[in-house]
């Protein structure tokens, strides 16, 4: 369902090309929940970055549903965004103008569908019935990344990429929170693709990607 | 059409929560509308008033004057006009001097000898109020209020006026057309025309205006009537005028003052585009992550853009809105600003047009400036959301869209400028000489930027070096706020040094040896009487200098009649340089050159030659095309005098001596009937006042100027425009003291974090309020330096080619300037910073 092959990115540091990935092949079937591993400077973001068509790849192919995001451009990766892919990340990033509920909207409105209904149930569902129109700064933490949750799977998404889910969060509140991940993972069918150096969440996925200096060094399935 | 739906809701919705991001935006657009609709408001109420007064300030339908008494050609077509039904009320109109014997109080007046009947339009509202209806039964005088004041004398009194007598029967509450400028040289007397000749006061030489009002029938048109004698009159000498044609000229005149505050206005307008763009690139980085945010969930560029672009117009147009209120508000202002030097009653009423036009120009502002910043949004990287502070590596391309926006604004401030300065030509050389001061001022901020970084020395306290360190910030505003404030001080410095240059240059009675009093009009048979009075009263006197009236008879051999009638055959309009060839010129004889003259071409005459030898005053010469060596034959009093063009000269008009177009070489005119000028000095002005009286008595026809009087009338009026424009210059500083909030409110947030974190390392209130002071002095200095410096250099070159006078900086007002503009930056920066030195660091370092 989302292929890489032979993905390669070289940045330019200080006038010398640097090389984040390394010729990464990978294969994620439907409905999977993939960890990403790695030490810091692995290449574990550049890999969901370049996976989630935000970035573009110095070489290697990228596709979607048997669609190669190489070849949309700009406007079309990003409905590509809107219809399939949802994300998560460590800092939340919710838009701190918005409330939560709103926030919850902006993915359905980019799409031009009904936001009434669906949005309040997903913030219900995680354990935020009421709060819909608090400000993300009038939130804790945890709350937070149940809105940005709640946001990730308002449409549906056919793939969430989370990078570092919980790591701006305390134990238990991230364990909460990969508890919510993994429920919808499977209630939805939604694949799942998650970076993180927490070697306890990694071991909840089904799959463990392992990557060291841009290389590609285990794959294991649990 | 979803797309729509998401733009609108996702602006309303930021906006709802956050305005106030936006506020600098909104500000800086509404003080340059405020001062465009102010400006644009009152010229339309100018040119309103203009059009339902013109006719009111002609007084007649039309009008027909000269400089001598009417010819007999011009006569007989004024009989024409009258026997087919036309009223005529004649006005003969010169200055002399006024005496009342009880007060024993003397002054210059200006005497205007009417005929019952004028004004035919126009009210002259006296009091008591039949004093105008009653002028003609008898010997009265009815004068302008200032004139009682200035004899001490009151109604009822006896005025004397040469040979005649008056009795003041009233004074003149309002009449059209009264302006400072005409009362300069003496208040107004009217008196009945019919006692005129009693006064006996215009005898040979005397400059009289010799004018007939007529108001046509109903139904017959003033125009057609000027068409026709326009002409046949021109080579007559004499001018003939319509209610149209003064309306123009006085539109014409009056649109010059307000394009002038039109253009400062406009001025801070654009230093506002510059506070929306520096608004729109502190807000862009706020949103920086929500804008990639939005790009991962989807959204595309061009709506995020389109997101941003309509918030920004939103608060564009509430600034216009705002704005305009201010304008129409302000410009209430303006007319009594400029009280005295309009020749009309300005109403302030709102001017819908200039509202609605001002709202549209604002908005347009706000969003091309706004544009540019704008455009880098969709730079940002959807993967910025992931990594903070990601900065994408893809090399920065040409952006067709940046440039056309910046072609845009250019072209914008061109039209604009074009439209407020009345030309193209003017707008293009309007605009270029803001962007040249612009980029002056931005690299005087730049390489004293530079300067401070390289030269700062390392041993001074840490506070100092600390602000300073803070101007090359990351994403500091330096070279903004230079420009924000430079600007609107340059502005206010340039008007400042040109009214003291101005002022120093009028200086009438400046220095112990300059004259102060001048006595015109003096006949050669009075003058051995004058100069015993002078004499005996231990006065120096300048002159005599001798004053031969003239006009042109042919120009290097063509007859200037036949050229006057010539030009005239077109199409009725005059040419440019038609006054040179129709005046009366008043011209001397000496055979030295004075100290207020400088040769240019020739050589000054040393011995008699033939035919006679001419000066003429370079200017003069290049309107009636004469140059060294063209023979020029004129009309003294009826007698040929053939002259050759021998040398041209530059004369230093503003010096207030008897300067002349023409100076003869001697021996031609010294036959020629002619009056006589001298001038004195006398140092009190008790003293002075007595003297006049004397003369009055003895030599009612001899006029005397005090020179004292005329100059505080001249500083008042260049004080009364400086007013104005200084007015609008401070609507420029007004943008520049809000562009200056908002860019210091970029760095505001890095500021409060930077501070918590000092005060956690242990520095102290006072070391921060210091390190504050220290920036925003330094920031403060360096606008205001290079502001003054480009100050002195505007004003240098205005005095040097358009004024044509030496240059003198008046440092000291300078200096108060720049002490004020420091201390406006130094407040703004502490307001700015409260925050820093007042919040616990706890509380700042726990927000985050």
């Amino acid at each position: 369902m989302l292929r890489c092959a032979s993905l390669t990115k070289t940045y330019s540091s200080a006038g010398r090309p640097l090389t984040v990935l390394n010729n990464i092949t990978l294969d994620v079937e439907a409905g999977a929940y993939v960890a990403i591993v790695g030490p810091s400077g692995s290449g574990k973001t550049t890999l969901l970055g370049l996976l989630a068509g935000l970035d573009r790849p110095t070489s290697g192919t990228v596709s979607l549903d048997g669609q190669e995001i190489g070849a949309l451009d700009e406007d079309g990766r990003a409905r590509l965004r809107a219809e399939k892919i949802g994300f998560v990340f460590q800092s939340f990033q919710l838009i701190p103008t918005l409330t939560a509920l709103e926030n919850v909207q902006v993915p359905l409105e980019l799409r031009g569908e009904n936001a009434a209904g669906r949005p309040a149930e997903l913030l219900a569902r995680v354990g935020l019935a009421g709060r819909g129109d608090h400000y993300p700064a009038q939130l804790s933490g945890g709350e937070q990344q149940r809105v940005a949750l709640a946001r990730a799977f308002s449409t549906r998404p056919r793939v969430l990429f989370a990078d570092e889910p919980t790591g701006n969060l305390d134990a238990a509140t991230g364990a909460t929170i990969i508890d919510l991940m993994s429920e919808l993972n499977r209630d939805l069918g939604t694949t799942l693709v998650l970076v993180t150096h927490d070697l306890d969440l990694a071991a909840r996925a089904r799959r463990t990607v392992r990557l060291a200096d841009g290389r590609l060094v285990g794959d294991t399935a649990a | 059409m979803t797309s729509i739906g998401f733009v609108l809701r996702m602006a309303a919705r930021e906006l709802r929560a956050a305005p106030r991001r936006l506020l600098p935006l909104t500000g800086s657009v509404a003080v340059g509308v405020a001062a465009l609709v102010a400006i644009d408001s009152f010229t339309d109420n100018v040119r309103d008033s203009v059009r339902q007064q013109a006719q009111a300030l002609l007084g007649a339908d039309l009008v027909m004057s000269s400089r001598r008494p009417l010819t007999e050609a011009a006569e007989s077509a004024l009989t024409t006009i009258v026997a087919s039904g036309a009223r005529i009320a004649r006005v003969t109109s010169f200055s002399g001097m006024a005496f009342v014997p009880r007060t024993t109080g003397t002054r210059l007046v200006q005497v205007e000898a009417v005929q019952p009947g004028y004004p035919f339009y126009g009210a002259i509202v006296t009091r008591p109020a039949e004093a105008w209806s009653g002028l003609h039964e008898g010997r009265r005088a009815v004068v302008d209020p200032t004139l009682l004041t200035a004899l001490g004398a009151r109604i009822g009194d006896t005025l004397s006026l040469g040979e005649a007598r008056f009795e003041i029967s009233g004074t003149v509450e309002s009449a059209p057309g009264n302006t400072g400028i005409r009362t300069a040289f003496g208040p107004k007397v009217y008196i009945p025309l019919s006692q005129l000749a009693e006064t006996k006061l215009l005898g040979f030489g005397s400059r009289a205006e010799y004018e007939a009002f007529l108001q046509v029938q109903p139904g017959r048109s003033a125009e057609a009537i000027a068409g026709r004698y326009r002409s046949p009159m021109r080579a007559q000498r004499v001018t003939v005028r319509t209610v149209s044609e003064d309306r123009n000229d006085l539109n014409e005149s009056l649109s010059r003052l307000t394009s002038y505050l039109g253009l400062v206005a406009l001025i801070a307008l654009l230093l506002g585009g510059i506070g929306v763009s520096s608004a729109v690139v502190v807000f862009i980085r706020q949103r920086w992550e929500t804008v990639a945010v939005l790009r991962c969930l989807g959204a595309g560029v061009k709506q995020v853009l389109a997101v941003y672009a309509l918030e920004a117009a939103a608060m564009g147009l509430a600034g216009s809105l705002i704005g305009a209120l201010g304008g129409v508000a302000a410009q209430r202002v303006l007319p009594g600003l400029l009280q005295g030097l309009l020749p009309i009653n300005v109403d302030p009423r709102i001017s819908w047009p200039s509202a609605a036009l001002g709202v549209g120009v604002g908005l347009w502002v706000a969003l091309l400036f706004a544009a540019i910043p704008l455009l880098s949004i969709r730079r940002v990287p959807p993967l910025a959301a992931l990594r903070r502070a990601y900065e994408s590596d893809e090399p920065r391309r040409f952006d067709g869209w940046r440039a056309a926006a910046v072609i845009a604004v250019v072209a914008s401030t061109v039209a604009l400028a074009a439209w407020q300065a009345g030309g193209w030509r003017r707008g293009a050389v309007f605009s270029a000489g803001v962007a040249a001061a612009l980029l002056l001022l931005w690299g005087a901020a730049w390489s004293l930027a530079a300067a401070a970084r390289r030269w700062a020395p390392t041993r001074w306290p840490y506070v100092w070096r600390q602000g300073l360190a803070n101007l090359r910030r990351p994403s500091n505003q330096t070279a903004t706020v230079i420009l924000a404030i430079g600007f609107g001080s340059f502005l206010l410095g340039t008007l400042l040094l040109v009214q003291a240059n101005l002022l120093r240059t009028l200086q009438l009675t400046g220095g112990p040896a300059r004259p102060n009093l001048v006595l015109l009009d003096i006949q050669p048979d009075q003058l051995p009487a004058i100069d015993t009075m002078l004499a005996s009263g231990g006065l120096l006197s300048v002159g005599p200098v001798p004053i031969v009236p003239m006009r042109l008879q042919s120009v290097k051999g063509r007859p200037v009649t036949a050229m006057l009638a010539e030009t005239a055959d077109g199409d009725g309009e005059e040419p440019r340089n038609g006054w040179a060839f129709r005046r009366e010129y008043r011209s001397t004889y000496r055979d030295t050159l004075v100290s207020s003259e400088r040769l240019v071409k020739g050589r000054w005459w040393t011995g008699h030659a033939s035919p006679a030898e001419v000066s003429v005053e370079s200017e003069v010469a290049g309107e009636l095309g004469v140059t060294v060596g063209d023979t020029i034959v004129w009309d003294v009093q009826g007698v040929p005098v053939t002259t050759r063009v021998s040398s041209l000269r530059d004369v230093e008009w503003a010096r207030f001596e008897p300067n002349f177009f023409v100076v003869f070489a001697p021996g031609p005119l010294e036959g020629a009937p002619q009056s006589l000028v001298t001038l004195t000095r006398i140092e009190r002005p008790a003293d002075r006042g007595a003297f006049q009286r004397r003369l009055a008595e003895r030599f009612p026809n001899v006029t005397t100027l005090d020179l004292s009087s005329v100059q505080q009338t001249l500083e008042d009026l260049i004080a009364r425009v400086v007013l104005a424009v200084r007015f609008m210059a401070l609507f420029t500083l007004g943008t520049g003291a809000l562009v200056l909030v908002g860019a210091l409110a970029t760095s505001r947030f890095q500021r409060v974090r930077e501070g918590a974190l000092l005060r956690t390392l242990g520095a102290t209130r006072g070391q921060l309020f210091r390190i504050v002071v220290a920036e925003y002095l330094s920031l403060g200095l360096m606008a205001s330096g290079a502001a003054m410096a480009l100050a002195l250099l505007a004003a240098w070159a205005l005095a040097r080619f358009l004024f044509e006078a030496d240059f003198t900086p008046a440092l000291v007002p300078l200096a108060g300037l720049v002490a004020a503009v420091v201390s406006l930056t130094v407040g703004v920066g502490l307001l700015n910073s409260r925050d820093v030195i007042r919040r616990p660091p706890l509380e700042v370092l726990r927000a985050e």
